[in-house]
């Protein structure tokens, strides 16, 4: 392209003009690109406040707790002793999508920011199935606002030991505060209504047929017939203690009821890590190379931003020593690229792998695939033997009862698949979290309440810290508590929580 | 449309409420980090923050998630040499990493110390929790000798130099819309039937009401300007009055005995007591001035660095330091603007005839006009002459106190025994 050049900046500095032309000209670009986003609120901030945001979890409000505390407490020993570098940004899912810029940066990390917080993730934000259904991002500041002044509002009036005594026990239990298969009811429509109903709901309580206490007379003849409350197992843990724990005030309810939104609230997030980052990195390359195409950019800057790319998408090998797990920018970058490059070059392998896309429009697939799928979906659809092979992956079978690791499968024909369907399960968050329901109450007897662990693939639990989280959880059902592990429909351990003591019982201990 | 703040000048300090629940929490550890440092750490730098290390087991929060064992499916990046069906020996120290990322680390388990430092004040904070410095409200009371002036309201009368201008312009102003308000009620009405007469048709008018109003009219207007714009009712000033303060001077004595039987190890052990001191008064007054008395055989006022490092010989008279205490005290330090304290650090070895002789000077002269003496005998071995001596002192005063210290372990819960609150 022999384009003349007309570059928007030339020096390192940033300067607020230049900031809000470069915003001018990627959003522009990203229109073209049918990139639908919220508005933009870009925020200038220093080094101590992006520490701050650091230890709140990108929270822009967050409520008072001690784990913050400890959080920040770590990042800025960390940070000022050179261990590590902040992020250049934060984003945040709301509307307008807040997006946090450190003054450190040069012009160009702020473009470059600008690209991938600003029209990346806020897009991914906007357009995402799980998002659009789990997460309302007009509402979510007025929350968090809430969330902080009612808890400490509690703190004036109960006492912050009291209060932190009750978050300390929702935290545990915080990756079971979520929904993950039931859908919610459109949130911010139904909010009021939904209060309302809950007030109903908690004095309803006060004269709750479950809790009755007056024994109903039992037909000794008739075969007693086993009764579990709840029916159903029930996933969510903390929305079961919200509604059902005999003892909490409304205030205590309330508050687990917080946690329990806020955890909603990240879920998708946790579910779409490498959607995520590889949708806003891929963006910020493209738009960014476009800018350049169109010499609103120099060559200084496109060195200086290449050489950032290329260390962010980077993947180190399993036997290198900066190898922590597979570096979600990197497999998300290069399989949205990969998309395009099926859509756009096909070779007769991608037109047998994937005959719907292959040749089709790539803004129209790319975006399709980045409002429909999650993570696990996502590779499980268009992880591509290309991708496989320039990764290099392979499967690796860690079975106890064996003595070695096998090698299950590589980047070869019999292996694609294979690879494919072990990564994809990889990112269910379902099989990595262990899968523990609410099993019964013995609303009959001693109010106990039974969780039920199903084993998967014979993983047992962790003992000590699930001693540790019963007691948590004891602390707000306030009776006895027992969970049982199962495998395969045959009971190996049993662990129980009661005011004295907190044990655990396997078969062979009780022979 | 995008919206770009800067935000750089909002506060930074957004974490620190989680950063003091965090503390707060942790006491117990931190405060026993702290009582280490003291005992441990060099005399000169107990002036600055110090590191505090918690047993990271302490700190995780606890979460329901999957054990080694089970069978597990990874999948890894970089194959080099690896083929279908090939058998690896599993490595060292678990079963790799890979699908559970991070999870080993968020748990808390590994018993790594989490390691954080803690500012100067924090650490003093934390230094000298649950100290009080005893005898202090009595001095309060007794000793009102300084006062200051505090703001007191507004009064109506007062010097010039006190005017308060913007209430005496407000009151000014209301007094004037108070006292024109009727006139200029009627000027209103008599204007609105001026105009209704003005826009009837000329032949119709009512001349000589219409030139009556007009003169009432200016009669009023005339009316209104006389009332004067400001008067001297208006006037309103400031008021203050006198509050007494209770000092906020003290001065620490520091008598030490340098005899030839008070080796150097004593003398530091001294001076962590001292220093330790200094910093509690530090925290408790807003000025705090030291001397330093050292003795042998005679007393001599001297500066730090002679006081602390300086050797001498010889025998020793106690009283000759008291004496020259008692000499400055009345010289320099008048008890009704100076709280006075005392802290004597010697190994016990005196004269025999003197001791008796520094219990006089304690009783009759010094000890009435401290706030607090305290004495530390610096020695190994059993009591010496001094301490049976002063045990007498220590029956009949409140404010008076002693503590063995034999080793520099012991100096900081000898100084925590002496500043104890004691229930009231």
């Amino acid at each position: 392209m022999t384009k003349k050049r007309n570059p928007i900046s030339t020096e390192s500095e940033w300067t607020f003009d230049h900031i809000q032309e470069y915003d001018h000209e990627i959003g522009r670009i990203a229109e073209s690109f049918q990139l639908d986003t919220y508005p933009n609120q870009i925020e200038i901030i220093s080094a101590e406040q992006m520490l701050d945001a650091y230890s709140s979890v990108g929270m822009p409000v967050g409520y008072n707790h001690w784990t913050y505390g400890k959080h920040f407490v770590a990042t800025e020993q960390k940070y000022k002793r050179g261990h590590m570098g902040l992020a250049y940004e934060i984003v945040i899912n709301s509307d307008p999508c807040i997006a946090y810029l450190m003054e450190e940066n040069t012009m160009t990390m702020q473009a470059l920011v600008i690209a991938h917080a600003c029209y990346g993730h806020n897009s991914f934000f906007k357009g995402n199935y799980l998002f659009k259904t789990w997460t309302d991002a007009s509402s979510i500041i007025d929350y968090l606002v809430f969330a902080k002044n009612y808890i400490t509002h509690c703190e004036e009036r109960y006492g912050i030991d009291e209060v932190e005594n009750l978050l300390d026990s929702c935290h545990a239990l915080m990756n079971y505060g979520v929904d993950r298969y039931k859908r919610p009811y459109p949130i911010s429509a139904a909010e009021e209504k939904q209060r309302q109903q809950e007030r109903e709901e908690y004095l309803q309580k006060q004269v709750n047929e479950l809790w009755h206490t007056i024994p109903k007379l039992i037909d000794k003849d008739e075969p007693e017939q086993e009764i579990r409350y709840p029916n159903e197992p029930q996933e969510n843990i903390l929305y079961f203690i919200e509604k059902n724990a005999p003892l909490l005030d409304s205030w205590q309810r309330e508050i687990v009821r917080i946690v329990r939104k806020i955890a909603q609230y990240f879920y998708p997030q946790r579910q779409t890590q490498v959607m995520n980052e590889g949708w806003a990195t891929f963006w910020h390359y493209t738009l960014l190379n476009q800018l350049y195409d169109e010499g609103l950019v120099n060559d200084g800057f496109m060195m200086e931003f290449l050489q950032s790319h290329t260390s962010v998408v980077y993947q180190p090998p399993f036997d290198s020593p900066y190898y922590s797990g597979i570096n979600p920018y990197a497999l998300g970058f290069n399989m949205m690229r990969d998309i395009r490059r099926i859509c756009e070059h096909p070779t007769a392998e991608d037109k047998e792998w994937f005959p719907d896309i292959a040749g089709s429009d790539w803004v129209k697939t790319l975006h399709f695939a980045m409002e429909n799928f999650k993570d696990e979906s996502f590779v499980q659809q268009f992880l591509s033997p290309t991708i496989i092979r320039e990764f290099k992956l392979f499967s690796i079978l860690d079975d106890d009862t064996k003595k070695d690791l096998e090698v299950t499968a590589i980047h070869d024909d019999h292996g694609y698949r294979v690879v494919r369907e072990m990564l994809s399960q990889q990112y269910n968050l379902s099989m990595n979290e262990p899968n523990i329901q609410v099993y019964n109450v013995d609303i009959r007897g001693d109010r106990s309440l039974t969780l039920r662990h199903i084993q998967h693939n014979r993983r047992p639990l962790e003992k000590d810290s699930t001693l540790d989280v019963l007691k948590h959880l004891r602390n707000l059902w306030k009776f006895d508590v027992h969970l049982e592990s199962h495998q395969q429909d045959e009971l190996t351990e049993t662990y129980h929580c009661s005011e004295e003591k907190t044990e655990l019982d396997t078969p062979a201990n009780d022979k | 449309m995008s919206y770009i703040v800067d935000r750089r000048l909002n506060g930074k300090n957004k974490s620190t409420v989680n950063r003091q629940r965090f503390l707060r929490r942790y006491k117990k550890n931190i405060k026993k980090a702290v009582e280490d440092a003291v005992t441990k750490r060099s005399i000169t730098d107990i002036d600055s923050g110090e590191k505090v290390s918690i047993p990271k087991k302490d700190l995780s929060e606890p979460a329901f998630h999957h054990d080694k064992g089970g069978i597990r499916d990874m999948v890894h990046p970089g194959n080099k040499e690896f083929t279908t069906g090939d058998q690896i020996a599993r490595p060292e120290g678990g079963a790799g990493s890979g699908s559970g990322e991070g999870q080993a680390s968020d748990s808390g388990e590994g018993m790594d110390e989490f390691v954080f430092q803690i500012s100067q004040d924090e650490f003093l904070e934390f230094l000298f929790d649950g100290l009080e410095l005893p005898n202090l409200i009595k001095r309060q009371l007794r000793g009102i000798e300084s006062f200051k002036y505090v703001r007191a309201g507004i009064v109506n009368d007062g010097t010039p130099a006190k005017l308060n201008i913007v209430r005496s312009m407000r009151q000014a102003t209301s007094r004037r819309i108070a006292l024109t308000a009727p006139s200029r009620r009627k000027i209103k009405n008599f204007q609105k039937e001026v105009d209704q007469i003005e826009t009837q048709d000329p032949s119709m008018r009512d001349e000589s009401r219409l030139l009556y109003l007009i003169e009432e009219i200016q009669k009023l207007k005339a009316r209104i300007k006389k009332i004067p714009f400001i008067d001297d009712f208006d006037l309103r000033y400031n008021h203050h009055v006198k509050k007494p303060i209770p000092t906020s001077k003290a001065v620490m004595f520091c008598i030490m005995d340098v005899s030839g039987s008070m080796n150097q190890a004593m003398k530091d052990m001294g001076k962590r007591f001292f220093i330790l001191l200094y910093m509690f008064l530090k925290r408790n007054y807003d000025k705090i001035e030291v001397v330093f008395i050292r003795h042998h055989t005679s007393a001599k006022e001297v500066d730090e660095e002679e006081f602390f490092y300086s050797r001498e010989t010889g025998g020793t008279i106690v009283s000759s330091a008291l004496k020259l205490m008692n000499e400055i005290m009345q010289e320099r330090y008048p008890t009704s603007e100076w709280n006075i304290y005392g802290a004597q650090a010697s190994d016990g070895d005196n004269w025999n005839d003197d001791s008796p002789a520094c219990t006089k000077l304690l009783v009759d002269e010094i000890l009435p006009y401290c706030q607090y003496f305290s004495y530390i005998e610096i020695t190994p071995r059993r009591h010496q002459a001094l301490w049976r001596e002063y045990e007498s002192i220590m029956e009949s005063c409140d404010f008076f106190s002693m503590q063995q210290i034999s080793d520099p372990s012991d100096i900081y819960p000898v100084f925590r025994e002496l500043f104890q609150k004691k229930p009231a």
